[in-house]
């Protein structure tokens, strides 16, 4: 509960003196030789599979029956990402995958933060109860219904195509909650009045008021609901049809076989990382910080 | 702030002011003067109806997606039902549950699953407390090394578990290869069962461990410094500190960390699906790492039976909800006595 006003815009004064204490126990702590060591081990067994990866996609396959695996990138890194090409429909999964994620994002990010705005500001009957059955849908185990979730789906002829994957993720439980969170203290209630008085609707007040003050909250939603999409496996693989899949689901097609070429294999599952590996690199601090104050609330 | 505040009075001129001025947003039915124009019953109507459309599109979702699909589960369970022939399937009361508590496939899924879940959650939340505690001083970098932590992560479960198979692999995976190399005997990572559930876990363990590494230091941090100064006046060491400030200290954090891993764990799919790309949903040669929700899978929609598919998932479920709550007392309980907040 107490993570939030450190990056809502009311709280700046609080920070000096808290900066200036943890500089004083810091220096107790000061991290030896050892520490720098294990950490930098971690971190080279954290990045090795990635690197083994990439390794194999750019050798022939052969290469690893050999007593000593090479252990420097080889040349075939483009030879293998073509066969890749012409062995799935990488582009076509690809676009799937950017469709159905971006999708959902936008979705998920707009919706919760709609929800969370009700449930933060505004006062109507029910309210506490319904928040709490929000909260309580979180420990739900929604997977465990996609049985039934297939069948509704193939009543509806929504099979094989993207808006399965798609609809039942529109809006999830824990975007509600996290932006419910965010706003209880980062929009005032006072420029809400504003608002109202200056005759905003709802809708509007919540457009031009509470989405501007949202944004860093609604941005790391963003960030993880973009990653879940992009990773979920299960459904797609039963909801999608093996011709028009999503990328995760070509992959495994790539992998099944009685014979697994992995030069082949890797070459795809390189293809399908560094995308991601990019988006990381680029926004891994606000991704580390929407981590670590999720879980203070949490 | 003042951006926003710049915004609405800019809006103001583009619009006609409504006469609703003496109605603060977060009044219901405060019995005002209901004999004004249009514009003011619109208002009003706005007021009560609305917060009810901005939460709706969850609880509908919600039903669709979770709530349906979890109930009718439990009514399809009832049935021999086969998938596509939905109106030739038969009520058969619990006979799926009968055949299923009778079914040494399902035990064995069962018994796989909560073995994987173990060497998965005990070693991590061990190292991810230990990671936390090396992060928490005062490195220089400190960004770069959190980033570098959470690496892992961006990795799918489906990349993840392909390069994974590939490291494991029996005949010319690394990890063999290295074994041999210091002079011991190759393992059998697919066909024995505890080594195959060694490599599935350390799957899990190598995306997961940095990511709740994350959480438990931002939980450390949250611990006040006054605490930890005082002790270093009264004389405690570093370790002395660790296990009798800091450890009892996270106790919700870490309940809170192995919850999340029980709900994920026992639900796991992806990594034994992948490790063996030629069975479908059997889990290696002889089920030695088939998964409930991968014996859920198999029954479901390889064999096409609904109904006993979903007796498989309405037991997972049950056993689900069972566990986090014991996981809640039993983790409370260890995790010390420190006053939890």
């Amino acid at each position: 509960m107490t993570a939030v006003p450190t990056i809502a815009p009311t709280a700046g004064t609080a920070t000096p003196p808290r900066r200036e204490k943890r500089r004083s126990i810091a220096n107790l702590e000061r991290p030896g030789v050892f520490v720098y060591g294990i950490l930098t081990a971690f971190i080279l067994a954290s990045a090795f599979p990635f690197y083994w990866s990439y390794l194999v996609a750019s050798h022939d396959a052969n290469v690893f029956a050999d007593t000593v695996p090479p252990l420097l990138p080889g040349g075939n890194f483009l030879a293998n990402a073509s066969r890749v090409l012409d062995t799935i429909e990488f582009w076509r999964a690809l676009g799937n995958s950017i469709v159905v994620s971006g999708t959902v994002t936008l979705s998920v990010v707009l919706l919760s933060t709609l929800a969370g705005f009700a449930f933060a500001k505004l006062r109507f009957r029910g309210r506490g109860p319904l928040l709490v059955f929000v909260i309580a849908t979180l420990a739900v185990p929604t997977q465990l219904g996609i049985i039934p979730l297939f069948i509704v789906m193939a009543e509806l002829g929504w099979t094989s195509s993207l808006g399965a994957v798609i609809v039942p993720n529109l809006v999830t439980a824990f975007g509600v909650f996290w932006m419910r969170q965010y706003i209880v203290d980062a929009v005032p209630d006072e420029l809400i009045e504003a608002a109202r008085m200056d005759g905003c609707s709802l809708i509007r007040t919540f457009w031009h008021v509470c989405l501007p003050a949202v944004r860093p909250a609604a941005a790391m939603l963003g960030i993880f609901t973009f990653m879940t999409s992009w990773n979920d496996f299960l459904w797609p693989l039963v909801a999608l049809s093996p011709e028009d899949p999503t990328i995760q689901v070509a992959l495994e097609k790539l992998q099944a076989g009685y014979f697994i070429d992995y030069s082949l294999v890797l070459a795809g599952t390189t293809m399908a990382t560094v995308p991601v590996l990019i988006v990381f690199i680029v926004l891994g601090r606000q991704i580390v910080a929407g981590i670590m104050q999720g879980a203070v609330k949490g | 702030m003042t951006s926003d505040t710049t915004r609405i009075a800019s809006g103001r001129g583009l619009e006609p002011r409504p006469p609703v001025r003496d109605l603060p947003p977060t009044t219901g039915d405060d019995g005002g003067d209901p004999s004004r124009s249009w514009r003011y019953r619109l208002s009003r109507l706005d007021v009560k109806f609305s917060p009810y459309l901005f939460i709706a599109p969850f609880f509908l979702i919600f039903a669709l997606a979770g709530l349906f699909p979890l109930l009718y589960t439990a009514y399809t369970s009832l049935y021999e039902w086969t998938l596509g022939a939905n109106d030739d399937a038969e009520f058969i009361g619990l006979g799926n549950y009968v055949e299923l508590f009778s079914d040494a496939q399902f035990w064995n899924a069962l018994l796989n699953t909560f073995s994987i879940f173990l060497l998965s959650t005990v070693p991590q939340v061990i190292v991810a407390v230990l990671l936390a505690a090396l992060l928490n001083t005062a490195l220089r970098g400190r960004v770069a090394w959190r980033m570098g932590v959470l690496l892992p992560y961006v990795a799918s479960l489906v990349a993840l578990a392909i390069i994974f198979s590939n490291l494991f692999g029996e005949q010319y995976g690394l990890i063999n290869t290295l074994l041999q190399a210091i002079g011991v005997d190759p393992v059998q990572w697919q066909a024995d069962r505890f080594s195959s559930h060694v490599a599935i876990a350390t799957m899990v363990n190598w995306r997961w461990t940095g990511y709740n590494a994350l959480i438990v230091l931002a939980a450390m941090q949250a611990i006040p410094r006054e605490v930890h100064e005082a002790a270093l006046v009264d004389g405690a060491g570093v370790m002395r500190r660790f296990f009798s400030i800091t450890l009892p200290m996270l106790r919700p954090t870490i309940i809170f960390v192995v919850v999340t891993s029980t709900i994920g764990g026992l639900q796991i799919f992806t990594e034994p699906k992948l490790f063996d790309p030629n069975s479908g949903g059997g889990g290696g040669s002889d089920g030695q790492y088939q998964t409930v929700v991968l014996y859920m899978y198999q029954q479901g929609f390889l064999n096409q039976d609904v109904g006993y598919g979903s007796a498989i998932a309405w037991v997972l479920f049950l056993i689900i909800i069972v566990i986090a709550g014991i996981n809640f007392l039993i983790t409370r309980r260890i995790a010390g006595t420190g006053e939890a907040k």
